[in-house]
């Protein structure tokens, strides 16, 4: 199963490879990262995404808790929760080259709600933001129409929903 | 106000800290911290021959003195030569710090000489670790390096100083200290007290209860408590290697080390348990056999301070994080309140079956014309009287000591047990008896083992460390050559130590004394000679090379699929 864990960590040198050290150190495989400072910038927030049973989830949030700059770690789509709101940002160069396509490209975008970020005489730039399926989806569907240069996605990141928190 | 050099405030913290022992080795990048250590009078240094030398000093000084061990060694190569000591430490939990010096921060990351990414190298081997920015994170960073290293799930810390931090020009007010408080670090000591309840209830209700010590009872000095459990319920004792003399190893209700080369009655009272009452253990490979199959019938009460080593391996049923000791405290305090007891009959049952498991007496060897390793750790048990601090290397010898060396307490027996680390026994005896220099302190150790870091036979000559060294010299690396007789079809493959030196002539090449025994009617006076003797002495016994460590579990198996020795 695909899990959601948030991390507060202490925003200090070697704090971030700690956290990524762990997962190899254990055997245990990221499927997507990402890290920025919260409100409070001595803090760092991590989203990770992972594909595992509930034991090994139990022995990661174990293991992430004796890092020494590792503040709180939260599952956010455990049971007892009301599960997490979860965006990714996508960003692809399409061959657009062709009036025909250029159309079909931005057809597809109005169905999705992506946005063309830029343009140029042959390239179009498009953004998507939505769950990593619909993002799955959209890839799919895009390159059905035009061929893809680029890809850049973020990776995920997610927050609790309902009264739920995650803060120091 | 008192202004100070980075390199004077990181010997000051020091000596504030209470260190009076460092192990160390001197370069480049730690001159200036070397030169403030000259005006120190509180802190004696003890210059090893090998930085991996200095890293096991500290390590043997912690396990044997329970203080945090500590050892300071330049960059570079200086750094990367205690890896494997800090791997060690941190495998058996054990409190050091280690304080590498680093390149001026301004050269960081410029692979210049004698640069080494210390704190990346470290990372997965220690508790947690520093890279001091300037010359104040050294009296803050040393307060909690020795607080997180004595705290919690004790482990190694390394510091890692780069050069300009420590610069003699550049002065500071230094912060007088106080006390550490870490907003993300706070160990859980005392157990939850609904899972304390429930554990004394099972074990009240139990028909085959057993108590299993590990490394977490010796840590957490839990032996006062441990003994009163055991004596409270009648229980059976066994104990994982780190846990050896968290309970007398003479006392009657002690069966002995289980695990892969455990005892016949350790192992057999673990597969058979009802309830298994684990004291600070985590379950390792060596003691589990196959996980799958690892004592079928039991309930499992699993304490230990690290909640991360709870159901990691085995699942517990009853999962409870605290502290030896305090949890045992409180267990000994609910089954007083309740007069919980448990059922004497069954339990003399229990033991009837017990005694049966022991009449096999699988510690029983045959002495052929050679030495038998086991009959020399025997006598040098009865030499000591059972009161040495012993260390060990890792191999044969070192099970032949966890079987024939009953510890009455702990921290008297210093065994890298995690890491398996040859070469750790001599510099950890030799930390261990600059801690305790009125115990006698014996290295039982290999020809393999010992050539590892042999270099520190002249630091014991320079600081009058006055170990005694004995060497089960069987010329070959014994469980190797065992794994090789009994699974490879006897294909002996490099294991053969044909050019040995003459070990007595390197104890006096170094300034040491020595001498060879072949036959079995000197081996005790020899021991004696050497107990006796006003100095460093090493003692080289000729044994049986084809000895084997009995029992022994079998791969993939339960815990009590054994070979055994003969009857």
């Amino acid at each position: 199963m695909r899990h959601i864990v948030s991390i507060l960590l202490e925003n200090q040198t070697g704090a971030l490879s700690r956290v990524v050290g762990l997962f190899s150190q254990r055997g245990y495989n990221i499927e997507t990262i990402t890290a920025a400072p919260t409100e409070d910038p001595s803090i760092t927030r991590i989203t990770i995404t992972l594909f595992g049973d509930g034991r090994t989830i139990e022995k990661i949030t174990k293991q992430l808790h004796k890092l020494i700059n590792v503040i709180k770690v939260s599952i956010l789509n455990e049971d007892n929760t009301d599960g997490a709101v979860e965006r990714e940002i996508l960003f692809v160069k399409l061959q657009a080259v062709n009036q025909d396509v250029r159309e079909e490209i931005k057809f597809i975008c109005d169905i999705f709600g992506a946005e063309i970020v830029d343009i140029t005489p042959v390239l179009v730039t498009v953004q998507f933001v939505n769950t990593s399926q619909e993002v799955d989806r959209f890839q799919k569907a895009i390159a059905e129409h035009s061929e893809v240069i680029e890809t850049v996605r973020s990776g995920v990141c997610g927050i609790a929903r309902g009264d739920h928190s995650l803060h120091v | 106000m008192t202004m100070m050099s980075g390199a004077q405030m990181l010997v000051r913290t020091l000596e504030d800290l209470g260190v009076e022992h460092l192990f160390g080795y001197p370069g480049g990048a730690v001159l200036d911290i070397y030169d403030a250590l000259l005006s120190s009078s509180k802190i004696k240094h003890v210059l090893a021959r090998h930085e991996q030398g200095a890293a096991h000093m500290a390590d043997g000084y912690a396990r044997s003195t329970g203080k945090v061990g500590c050892c300071l060694v330049t960059s570079g190569p200086g750094a990367t030569n205690t890896v494997t000591a800090i791997a060690t430490a941190y495998m058996d939990s054990i409190p050091m710090v280690v304080i590498t010096g680093q390149v001026g921060t301004p050269l960081i990351g410029s692979d210049a000489f004698q640069e080494v990414d210390t704190v990346g190298i470290t990372r997965p081997i220690v508790k947690h670790s520093y890279l001091c920015q300037s010359a104040l994170d050294i009296p803050k960073f040393l307060r909690q390096a020795f607080y997180l290293a004595s705290t919690g799930r004790p482990g190694p810390v390394v510091i890692d100083v780069p050069k300009d931090c420590v610069n003699p020009q550049r002065l500071f007010e230094y912060p007088e200290p106080q006390e550490v408080k870490m907003k993300t670090y706070n160990p859980t000591l005392s157990g939850h007290r609904g899972q304390v309840k429930r554990a004394a209830k099972l074990l009240a209700e139990a028909k085959r209860p057993v108590l299993m010590l590990g490394g977490g009872a010796v840590l957490g000095n839990a032996k006062d408590k441990v003994r009163e459990v055991a004596e409270l319920f009648n229980l059976p004792v066994v104990s994982t290697l780190m846990g050896l003399g968290a309970f007398s190893g003479t006392d009657p209700n002690f069966l002995g080390m289980l695990g892969m080369h455990g005892t016949y009655e350790a192992n057999e009272v673990m597969d058979k348990a009802d309830v298994i009452f684990a004291i600070g253990v985590r379950f390792d490979d060596r003691v589990t056999n196959d996980v799958s199959k690892f004592c079928p019938a039991a309930t499992i009460i699993h304490v230990d301070i690290d909640p991360a080593s709870i159901s990691k391996t085995v699942v517990a049923d009853v999962p409870i994080v605290g502290d030896a000791d305090t949890v045992l405290g409180q267990f000994l305090e609910i089954v007083k309140d309740g007069s919980l007891r448990n059922d004497v009959r069954a339990i003399d049952t229990w033991w009837q079956q017990i005694n049966k498991w022991r009449e096999r007496n699988c510690l029983h060897y045959h002495k052929g014309e050679l030495i038998e390793p086991q009959e020399i750790v025997e006598a040098i048990y009865k030499a000591t009287n059972g009161k040495a601090i012993v260390a060990t290397d890792v191999g044969q010898h070192q099970m032949f000591t966890a079987l024939y060396y009953p510890f009455e307490e702990p921290h008297r027996l210093l065994t890298s047990g995690g890491l398996g680390t040859m070469g750790y026994g001599f510099p950890a005896a030799c930390g261990a008896k600059v801690g305790n220099p009125d115990e006698q302190v014996v290295l039982i150790t290999g020809d393999g083992s010992f050539q590892m870091n042999i270099q520190e036979l002249s630091t014991c000559l320079e600081f009058g460390i006055k170990v005694k060294i004995f060497i089960l010299d069987n010329h070959t690396l014994g469980m190797v050559r065992q794994w090789q007789r009994m699974f490879y079809q006897g294909r002996i493959s490099s294991t053969n130590l044909n050019y040995n030196p003459d070990f007595v002539a390197v104890a006096k090449a170094y300034g040491h004394n020595g001498e060879v025994v072949e036959k079995r009617e000197d081996l005790e006076a020899a021991i004696d000679r050497a107990l006796n003797y006003d100095g460093l002495y090493i003692v080289d016994i000729l044994c049986d090379t084809d000895a084997k460590v009995l029992p022994m579990q079998q791969a993939r198996g339960s815990m009590s699929d054994m070979f055994l020795g003969e009857e």
